[in-house]
Protein backbone atom coordinates (compact mmCIF):
# COMPACT_ATOMS: atom_id res chain seq x y z
CA UNK A 1 0.00 0.00 0.00
CA UNK A 2 1.73 3.12 -1.04
CA UNK A 3 0.58 6.61 -0.89
CA UNK A 4 0.78 9.15 -3.96
CA UNK A 5 4.09 10.69 -3.74
CA UNK A 6 5.59 13.94 -2.30
CA UNK A 7 8.26 15.26 -1.63
CA UNK A 8 9.95 15.07 2.02
CA UNK A 9 11.18 18.38 3.61
CA UNK A 10 12.84 17.56 7.02
CA UNK A 11 12.32 21.17 9.44
CA UNK A 12 15.32 22.01 11.54
CA UNK A 13 12.57 24.66 12.74
CA UNK A 14 9.94 26.42 13.36
CA UNK A 15 10.66 29.29 10.99
CA UNK A 16 11.71 26.90 8.34
CA UNK A 17 8.24 24.37 8.87
CA UNK A 18 6.50 27.75 8.51
CA UNK A 19 8.43 29.00 5.34
CA UNK A 20 7.78 25.56 3.85
CA UNK A 21 4.03 25.76 4.64
CA UNK A 22 3.55 29.15 2.96
CA UNK A 23 5.96 28.36 0.10
CA UNK A 24 3.80 25.26 -0.98
CA UNK A 25 0.13 25.45 -0.36
CA UNK A 26 0.05 21.54 -0.29
CA UNK A 27 2.15 21.12 2.17
CA UNK A 28 1.12 19.18 5.49
CA UNK A 29 3.38 19.10 8.82
CA UNK A 30 3.96 15.65 10.09
CA UNK A 31 4.83 14.85 13.59
CA UNK A 32 4.57 11.39 14.77
CA UNK A 33 2.92 10.09 11.71
CA UNK A 34 -0.16 8.27 13.30
CA UNK A 35 -3.24 10.11 12.27
CA UNK A 36 -1.69 11.60 8.64
CA UNK A 37 0.72 8.72 7.50
CA UNK A 38 -2.37 5.82 7.48
CA UNK A 39 -4.51 8.51 5.83
CA UNK A 40 -1.78 9.13 3.28
CA UNK A 41 -1.77 5.18 2.61
CA UNK A 42 -5.47 5.14 1.98
CA UNK A 43 -4.84 8.42 -0.38
CA UNK A 44 -7.32 10.04 1.68
CA UNK A 45 -4.80 12.08 2.24
CA UNK A 46 -2.32 13.50 -0.85
CA UNK A 47 -0.10 15.98 0.05
CA UNK A 48 2.36 17.20 -2.60
CA UNK A 49 4.87 17.97 0.07
CA UNK A 50 5.55 16.45 3.85
CA UNK A 51 7.39 18.90 6.57
CA UNK A 52 8.69 16.61 8.98
CA UNK A 53 8.80 18.46 12.23
CA UNK A 54 9.97 15.67 15.14
CA UNK A 55 13.49 16.74 14.62
CA UNK A 56 13.16 20.13 15.64
CA UNK A 57 14.94 20.59 19.50
CA UNK A 58 12.90 22.43 21.42
CA UNK A 59 9.36 20.90 20.39
CA UNK A 60 9.17 17.99 23.36
CA UNK A 61 9.76 20.40 26.10
CA UNK A 62 7.23 19.65 29.22
CA UNK A 63 7.55 22.19 31.75
CA UNK A 64 5.10 22.26 35.23
CA UNK A 65 5.11 25.83 36.30
CA UNK A 66 2.11 28.11 36.88
CA UNK A 67 0.83 26.45 34.04
CA UNK A 68 1.60 23.71 32.14
CA UNK A 69 3.22 23.75 28.88
CA UNK A 70 3.40 20.75 26.61
CA UNK A 71 5.63 20.88 23.85
CA UNK A 72 3.44 20.06 20.40
CA UNK A 73 5.96 17.32 19.45
CA UNK A 74 5.95 15.28 23.24
CA UNK A 75 4.58 11.74 22.31
CA UNK A 76 1.80 10.43 24.69
CA UNK A 77 4.47 8.77 26.27
CA UNK A 78 6.29 10.94 26.90
CA UNK A 79 3.22 12.42 28.96
CA UNK A 80 2.29 9.51 30.34
CA UNK A 81 5.74 8.72 31.96
CA UNK A 82 6.34 12.65 32.73
CA UNK A 83 6.47 12.78 37.02
CA UNK A 84 4.87 16.34 36.88
CA UNK A 85 2.00 15.48 34.67
CA UNK A 86 1.14 12.47 36.24
CA UNK A 87 0.89 14.56 39.87
CA UNK A 88 -0.89 17.49 38.48
CA UNK A 89 -3.00 16.31 35.43
CA UNK A 90 -3.70 12.62 35.98
CA UNK A 91 -6.39 12.55 33.71
CA UNK A 92 -3.83 12.85 30.97
CA UNK A 93 -1.92 9.29 31.84
CA UNK A 94 -5.56 7.80 32.42
CA UNK A 95 -6.50 9.05 28.83
CA UNK A 96 -3.35 8.52 26.91
CA UNK A 97 -3.50 4.52 27.90
CA UNK A 98 -6.92 4.17 26.34
CA UNK A 99 -5.23 5.65 23.17
CA UNK A 100 -4.63 3.48 20.05
CA UNK A 101 -1.48 0.84 20.93
CA UNK A 102 1.41 1.47 22.62
CA UNK A 103 3.63 1.95 19.07
CA UNK A 104 0.78 4.85 18.94
CA UNK A 105 1.56 6.27 21.74
CA UNK A 106 5.38 5.81 21.49
CA UNK A 107 5.14 8.09 18.47
CA UNK A 108 1.68 10.50 18.43
CA UNK A 109 2.01 13.28 19.66
CA UNK A 110 -0.65 15.65 21.71
CA UNK A 111 0.03 18.90 19.41
CA UNK A 112 -0.57 16.45 16.43
CA UNK A 113 -3.83 14.97 17.94
CA UNK A 114 -5.08 18.23 18.57
CA UNK A 115 -4.22 19.77 14.97
CA UNK A 116 -6.00 16.88 13.41
CA UNK A 117 -8.90 17.15 15.17
CA UNK A 118 -10.44 14.02 14.36
CA UNK A 119 -13.95 13.61 16.07
CA UNK A 120 -12.77 10.33 17.70
CA UNK A 121 -9.77 11.12 19.23
CA UNK A 122 -9.31 11.18 22.87
CA UNK A 123 -6.80 13.88 23.70
CA UNK A 124 -9.42 16.62 22.07
CA UNK A 125 -12.12 16.06 24.70
CA UNK A 126 -9.17 16.31 27.26
CA UNK A 127 -7.76 19.18 26.00
CA UNK A 128 -11.47 21.23 26.02
CA UNK A 129 -12.27 19.90 29.23
CA UNK A 130 -8.95 20.65 31.04
CA UNK A 131 -9.82 24.54 29.14
CA UNK A 132 -6.58 24.33 27.51
CA UNK A 133 -4.85 26.75 24.93
CA UNK A 134 -2.63 26.09 22.20
CA UNK A 135 0.16 28.49 21.39
CA UNK A 136 0.28 28.75 17.03
CA UNK A 137 3.12 30.29 15.51
CA UNK A 138 3.15 31.68 11.35
CA UNK A 139 5.74 34.06 10.03
CA UNK A 140 3.72 37.00 11.07
CA UNK A 141 3.84 36.36 14.96
CA UNK A 142 2.40 33.78 17.72
CA UNK A 143 -1.41 33.82 19.25
CA UNK A 144 -3.08 31.31 21.55
CA UNK A 145 -6.38 29.91 20.76
CA UNK A 146 -8.55 28.96 23.89
CA UNK A 147 -10.19 24.97 23.28
CA UNK A 148 -13.34 26.19 23.07
CA UNK A 149 -12.57 28.63 19.98
CA UNK A 150 -9.90 25.57 18.38
CA UNK A 151 -12.61 23.10 17.19
CA UNK A 152 -14.45 24.16 14.20
CA UNK A 153 -16.06 20.56 12.48
CA UNK A 154 -14.61 17.22 11.66
CA UNK A 155 -10.95 17.32 11.18
CA UNK A 156 -11.24 21.67 10.69
CA UNK A 157 -9.69 23.73 13.30
CA UNK A 158 -9.19 27.16 13.64
CA UNK A 159 -5.52 27.15 12.69
CA UNK A 160 -4.76 29.07 9.60
CA UNK A 161 -3.37 26.85 6.94
CA UNK A 162 0.57 28.26 7.90
CA UNK A 163 0.18 28.38 11.44
CA UNK A 164 2.02 25.52 13.26
CA UNK A 165 1.38 24.63 16.65
CA UNK A 166 4.24 24.71 19.30
CA UNK A 167 2.71 24.76 22.40
CA UNK A 168 -0.29 22.89 24.36
CA UNK A 169 -0.73 24.53 27.29
CA UNK A 170 -3.13 23.71 30.36
CA UNK A 171 -3.64 25.54 33.10
CA UNK A 172 -2.87 24.03 36.46
CA UNK A 173 -6.10 22.69 38.28
CA UNK A 174 -6.86 23.60 41.70
CA UNK A 175 -5.95 21.08 44.22
CA UNK A 176 -9.50 20.32 44.76
CA UNK A 177 -10.52 19.28 41.08
CA UNK A 178 -10.87 15.74 39.89
CA UNK A 179 -10.87 15.05 36.84
CA UNK A 180 -11.50 11.83 34.67
CA UNK A 181 -11.91 10.36 31.11
CA UNK A 182 -13.79 7.21 30.46
CA UNK A 183 -14.82 5.73 27.17
CA UNK A 184 -16.25 2.97 24.93
CA UNK A 185 -14.46 1.71 22.18
CA UNK A 186 -14.96 0.25 19.36
CA UNK A 187 -13.60 -2.89 19.21
CA UNK A 188 -11.76 -3.06 16.33
CA UNK A 189 -10.54 0.53 15.91
CA UNK A 190 -9.91 0.74 19.92
CA UNK A 191 -11.78 4.60 18.85
CA UNK A 192 -14.41 6.53 20.99
CA UNK A 193 -17.92 5.71 20.22
CA UNK A 194 -18.09 7.98 22.47
CA UNK A 195 -15.97 9.49 25.59
CA UNK A 196 -16.36 11.94 28.27
CA UNK A 197 -13.96 13.91 29.78
CA UNK A 198 -14.73 15.68 33.14
CA UNK A 199 -12.77 18.38 35.68
CA UNK A 200 -14.84 18.74 38.25
CA UNK A 201 -13.87 21.56 41.27
CA UNK A 202 -16.06 20.66 44.52
CA UNK A 203 -15.11 22.91 47.40
CA UNK A 204 -16.93 22.03 50.98
CA UNK A 205 -18.71 19.59 49.18
CA UNK A 206 -20.55 21.19 46.03
CA UNK A 207 -19.34 21.97 42.20
CA UNK A 208 -17.97 25.49 42.04
CA UNK A 209 -16.57 24.58 38.14
CA UNK A 210 -17.09 21.51 35.61
CA UNK A 211 -16.50 21.34 32.21
CA UNK A 212 -17.78 17.66 30.76
CA UNK A 213 -16.78 17.24 27.24
CA UNK A 214 -17.89 14.20 24.69
CA UNK A 215 -15.87 13.47 22.18
CA UNK A 216 -16.97 10.09 19.06
CA UNK A 217 -20.23 10.76 19.15
CA UNK A 218 -20.21 14.27 18.16
CA UNK A 219 -18.46 16.44 14.86
CA UNK A 220 -15.91 17.81 17.33
CA UNK A 221 -15.23 17.59 21.56
CA UNK A 222 -18.44 19.26 22.55
CA UNK A 223 -19.09 20.10 26.03
CA UNK A 224 -22.08 19.18 27.63
CA UNK A 225 -23.58 22.71 28.58
CA UNK A 226 -27.00 21.39 30.22
CA UNK A 227 -24.53 18.43 32.40
CA UNK A 228 -22.28 21.01 33.46
CA UNK A 229 -25.53 24.09 34.16
CA UNK A 230 -26.95 20.63 36.18
CA UNK A 231 -23.27 20.19 38.26
CA UNK A 232 -22.65 24.18 38.92
CA UNK A 233 -23.40 24.70 42.70
CA UNK A 234 -24.88 20.93 43.18
CA UNK A 235 -24.08 19.27 46.36
CA UNK A 236 -22.18 16.44 45.09
CA UNK A 237 -23.69 13.32 45.78
CA UNK A 238 -25.31 10.50 44.13
CA UNK A 239 -28.45 11.60 42.85
CA UNK A 240 -26.86 14.49 41.92
CA UNK A 241 -24.84 13.02 39.07
CA UNK A 242 -27.38 10.89 38.45
CA UNK A 243 -29.72 13.92 37.76
CA UNK A 244 -26.56 15.43 35.33
CA UNK A 245 -25.80 12.97 33.92
CA UNK A 246 -29.54 12.26 32.65
CA UNK A 247 -29.27 15.06 31.28
CA UNK A 248 -25.57 14.41 28.86
CA UNK A 249 -27.70 14.00 25.57
CA UNK A 250 -29.71 17.24 25.99
CA UNK A 251 -29.25 19.81 23.21
CA UNK A 252 -26.10 17.79 21.33
CA UNK A 253 -25.87 17.12 17.99
CA UNK A 254 -25.52 13.45 17.87
CA UNK A 255 -23.88 11.66 14.76
CA UNK A 256 -24.98 8.09 14.01
CA UNK A 257 -23.24 5.57 11.92
CA UNK A 258 -24.38 1.66 11.21
CA UNK A 259 -22.22 0.35 14.19
CA UNK A 260 -23.89 3.33 16.66
CA UNK A 261 -26.62 4.98 15.71
CA UNK A 262 -27.59 8.38 17.40
CA UNK A 263 -29.76 6.57 19.89
CA UNK A 264 -27.15 4.33 21.38
CA UNK A 265 -24.71 6.72 21.34
CA UNK A 266 -27.08 8.78 23.36
CA UNK A 267 -27.60 6.46 25.60
CA UNK A 268 -23.73 5.80 26.21
CA UNK A 269 -22.77 9.19 26.65
CA UNK A 270 -25.45 9.18 29.73
CA UNK A 271 -23.95 5.91 31.22
CA UNK A 272 -20.40 7.49 30.66
CA UNK A 273 -20.94 10.56 31.76
CA UNK A 274 -22.05 9.09 35.04
CA UNK A 275 -19.29 6.96 35.26
CA UNK A 276 -16.78 9.83 34.69
CA UNK A 277 -18.49 12.15 37.34
CA UNK A 278 -18.63 9.21 40.03
CA UNK A 279 -14.50 9.26 39.34
CA UNK A 280 -13.97 12.46 39.14
CA UNK A 281 -15.48 13.12 42.51
CA UNK A 282 -14.77 10.08 44.32
CA UNK B 1 3.99 14.65 -10.54
CA UNK B 2 6.11 17.29 -9.43
CA UNK B 3 9.73 17.10 -7.25
CA UNK B 4 7.44 14.99 -4.96
CA UNK B 5 9.03 11.69 -7.52
CA UNK B 6 12.47 12.07 -6.51
CA UNK B 7 14.53 9.29 -4.62
CA UNK B 8 17.22 10.49 -2.22
CA UNK B 9 19.83 8.60 -0.59
CA UNK B 10 19.78 7.83 3.29
CA UNK B 11 21.67 5.86 5.50
CA UNK B 12 20.48 3.84 8.84
CA UNK B 13 22.16 1.80 10.95
CA UNK B 14 20.16 -1.74 11.53
CA UNK B 15 20.97 -3.87 13.66
CA UNK B 16 24.34 -2.76 14.27
CA UNK B 17 25.42 -2.41 10.20
CA UNK B 18 24.95 0.60 8.44
CA UNK B 19 23.47 0.77 5.22
CA UNK B 20 22.79 3.63 2.59
CA UNK B 21 20.57 3.14 -0.43
CA UNK B 22 17.82 5.02 -2.51
CA UNK B 23 14.59 5.67 -1.11
CA UNK B 24 11.13 7.89 -2.15
CA UNK B 25 9.93 9.69 0.39
CA UNK B 26 6.79 7.47 -0.04
CA UNK B 27 8.32 4.30 0.63
CA UNK B 28 7.54 3.04 4.25
CA UNK B 29 10.17 1.94 6.59
CA UNK B 30 9.22 -1.48 6.36
CA UNK B 31 9.25 -1.55 2.62
CA UNK B 32 13.02 -0.56 2.95
CA UNK B 33 14.13 -3.13 5.00
CA UNK B 34 12.43 -5.96 3.15
CA UNK B 35 13.13 -4.82 -0.26
CA UNK B 36 15.73 -2.46 -0.59
CA UNK B 37 17.94 -3.90 2.45
CA UNK B 38 16.52 -7.76 2.29
CA UNK B 39 15.54 -8.02 6.10
CA UNK B 40 12.17 -9.96 5.46
CA UNK B 41 12.37 -11.13 9.15
CA UNK B 42 9.77 -8.24 9.78
CA UNK B 43 6.54 -8.70 8.30
CA UNK B 44 3.88 -6.95 6.29
CA UNK B 45 0.34 -8.26 7.66
CA UNK B 46 -2.42 -5.74 7.55
CA UNK B 47 -1.05 -2.42 5.77
CA UNK B 48 -2.97 -0.57 8.02
CA UNK B 49 -1.46 0.03 11.08
CA UNK B 50 -3.46 -2.71 13.02
CA UNK B 51 -1.51 -5.47 13.24
CA UNK B 52 2.43 -5.56 14.40
CA UNK B 53 3.46 -7.87 12.58
CA UNK B 54 5.98 -4.70 11.65
CA UNK B 55 7.35 -4.04 14.38
CA UNK B 56 10.66 -2.64 14.81
CA UNK B 57 13.03 -0.36 17.05
CA UNK B 58 13.68 3.10 15.76
CA UNK B 59 16.25 5.17 17.82
CA UNK B 60 14.97 2.32 20.98
CA UNK B 61 11.72 3.90 20.61
CA UNK B 62 8.98 0.61 19.57
CA UNK B 63 7.27 1.35 16.23
CA UNK B 64 5.28 0.07 13.42
CA UNK B 65 7.36 -0.05 10.20
CA UNK B 66 4.31 0.72 7.76
CA UNK B 67 3.45 3.68 9.85
CA UNK B 68 7.01 5.44 8.99
CA UNK B 69 8.27 6.51 6.14
CA UNK B 70 11.76 5.20 5.49
CA UNK B 71 13.25 8.63 4.80
CA UNK B 72 11.71 9.37 8.36
CA UNK B 73 14.56 7.23 9.81
CA UNK B 74 17.68 8.92 7.84
CA UNK B 75 20.13 8.92 10.29
CA UNK B 76 18.29 6.57 13.04
CA UNK B 77 19.53 3.25 14.31
CA UNK B 78 16.96 0.32 13.90
CA UNK B 79 16.97 -2.96 15.27
CA UNK B 80 14.97 -5.46 13.59
CA UNK B 81 14.15 -9.16 15.08
CA UNK B 82 17.13 -10.63 12.95
CA UNK B 83 19.09 -8.47 15.16
CA UNK B 84 17.34 -9.04 18.70
CA UNK B 85 19.09 -11.26 20.13
CA UNK B 86 22.75 -10.37 21.82
CA UNK B 87 25.30 -13.11 20.33
CA UNK B 88 24.34 -16.06 19.68
CA UNK B 89 21.92 -17.31 22.11
CA UNK B 90 18.30 -16.16 22.37
CA UNK B 91 16.66 -13.05 23.31
CA UNK B 92 14.92 -13.70 26.66
CA UNK B 93 11.61 -13.01 24.82
CA UNK B 94 12.64 -15.74 21.84
CA UNK B 95 13.40 -18.08 24.48
CA UNK B 96 9.87 -17.73 25.85
CA UNK B 97 8.27 -18.04 22.37
CA UNK B 98 10.29 -21.44 22.36
CA UNK B 99 9.48 -22.53 25.59
CA UNK B 100 5.77 -21.05 25.31
CA UNK B 101 4.76 -22.27 22.52
CA UNK B 102 3.63 -18.48 21.90
CA UNK B 103 3.58 -19.01 18.01
CA UNK B 104 1.60 -21.51 15.04
CA UNK B 105 1.70 -19.92 12.21
CA UNK B 106 4.54 -17.58 13.05
CA UNK B 107 3.52 -14.70 11.21
CA UNK B 108 2.35 -12.16 13.73
CA UNK B 109 5.40 -13.39 15.37
CA UNK B 110 8.90 -10.96 14.87
CA UNK B 111 6.35 -8.30 15.34
CA UNK B 112 4.81 -10.16 18.71
CA UNK B 113 8.54 -10.66 20.06
CA UNK B 114 9.74 -6.82 18.97
CA UNK B 115 6.91 -5.45 21.06
CA UNK B 116 7.01 -7.56 23.22
CA UNK B 117 10.76 -6.91 24.30
CA UNK B 118 9.95 -3.34 24.17
CA UNK B 119 7.00 -3.84 27.09
CA UNK B 120 9.84 -5.59 29.00
CA UNK B 121 12.20 -2.60 29.05
CA UNK B 122 9.69 -0.45 29.90
CA UNK B 123 8.04 -2.38 33.01
CA UNK B 124 10.17 -5.80 33.34
CA UNK B 125 8.17 -7.51 35.85
CA UNK B 126 4.27 -7.00 34.35
CA UNK B 127 0.81 -8.29 35.23
CA UNK B 128 -1.09 -10.42 32.53
CA UNK B 129 -3.01 -7.40 32.62
CA UNK B 130 -0.35 -5.09 31.54
CA UNK B 131 0.83 -7.84 29.23
CA UNK B 132 -1.80 -7.92 27.29
CA UNK B 133 -2.49 -3.79 27.41
CA UNK B 134 0.55 -3.65 25.76
CA UNK B 135 0.46 -5.81 22.79
CA UNK B 136 -3.04 -4.54 22.23
CA UNK B 137 -1.13 -3.44 19.29
CA UNK B 138 -0.19 -7.16 17.81
CA UNK B 139 -2.85 -9.41 16.07
CA UNK B 140 -2.67 -13.26 16.19
CA UNK B 141 -4.97 -14.82 14.63
CA UNK B 142 -3.73 -18.68 15.71
CA UNK B 143 -2.95 -18.72 19.11
CA UNK B 144 -5.70 -17.37 20.77
CA UNK B 145 -3.09 -15.31 22.92
CA UNK B 146 -2.70 -17.50 26.02
CA UNK B 147 0.67 -18.69 25.02
CA UNK B 148 1.60 -15.52 23.95
CA UNK B 149 1.29 -13.83 27.04
CA UNK B 150 2.84 -16.95 28.91
CA UNK B 151 5.63 -16.30 26.72
CA UNK B 152 6.24 -12.65 27.68
CA UNK B 153 6.05 -14.44 31.62
CA UNK B 154 8.39 -16.54 30.98
CA UNK B 155 11.01 -13.92 29.48
CA UNK B 156 10.18 -11.75 31.96
CA UNK B 157 11.45 -14.50 34.37
CA UNK B 158 14.22 -15.25 32.19
CA UNK B 159 15.23 -12.09 32.59
CA UNK B 160 14.91 -11.63 36.00
CA UNK B 161 17.08 -14.35 36.82
CA UNK B 162 19.72 -13.03 34.92
CA UNK B 163 19.73 -9.51 36.09
CA UNK B 164 19.84 -11.40 39.33
CA UNK B 165 22.67 -13.39 38.55
CA UNK B 166 21.16 -16.51 40.78
CA UNK B 167 21.21 -18.58 37.76
CA UNK B 168 22.03 -18.43 34.15
CA UNK B 169 21.16 -21.85 33.51
CA UNK B 170 17.71 -21.04 31.63
CA UNK B 171 19.11 -19.06 29.19
CA UNK B 172 22.22 -20.87 28.46
CA UNK B 173 20.49 -24.07 27.58
CA UNK B 174 18.08 -22.57 25.33
CA UNK B 175 20.16 -20.68 23.67
CA UNK B 176 21.99 -23.92 22.21
CA UNK B 177 18.44 -25.44 21.10
CA UNK B 178 18.84 -22.75 18.37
Amino acid sequence: MYPASFAYHRADSVEDAIARLEANPEASILSGGHSLIPAMKLRLAMPGEVVDISKIDGLKAIEIGDEIRIGAGATYRDIAAHEGIRAHLPILPEAISQVGDMQVRARGTFGGSIAHADPAADLTAVFVALDGRVKAVSSSGEREIGADEFFVDLWTTSLEPTEVITEVILPKPSESAGMAYVKHSHPASGYAVAGIAAVVVVQSGSVQQARIVVTGATSKPTRLSAVEDALNGATVNGDAIRNASEKAAEGIDINGDPYADEEYRAQLMRVLTRQALERATA
Amino acid sequence: MSSGDATRRISMTVNGQTYSADAEPRTLLVHFLRNQLGLTGTHVGCDTSQCGACVVDVDGVTTKSCTMFAVQADGASVTTVEGLADGNGYHPVQEGFWEEHGLQCGYCTPGMIMASAALLRDNPDPTEEEIRHGLEGNICRCTGYQNIVRAVQHAAKVAKVAREGSSVDATASAGQEG
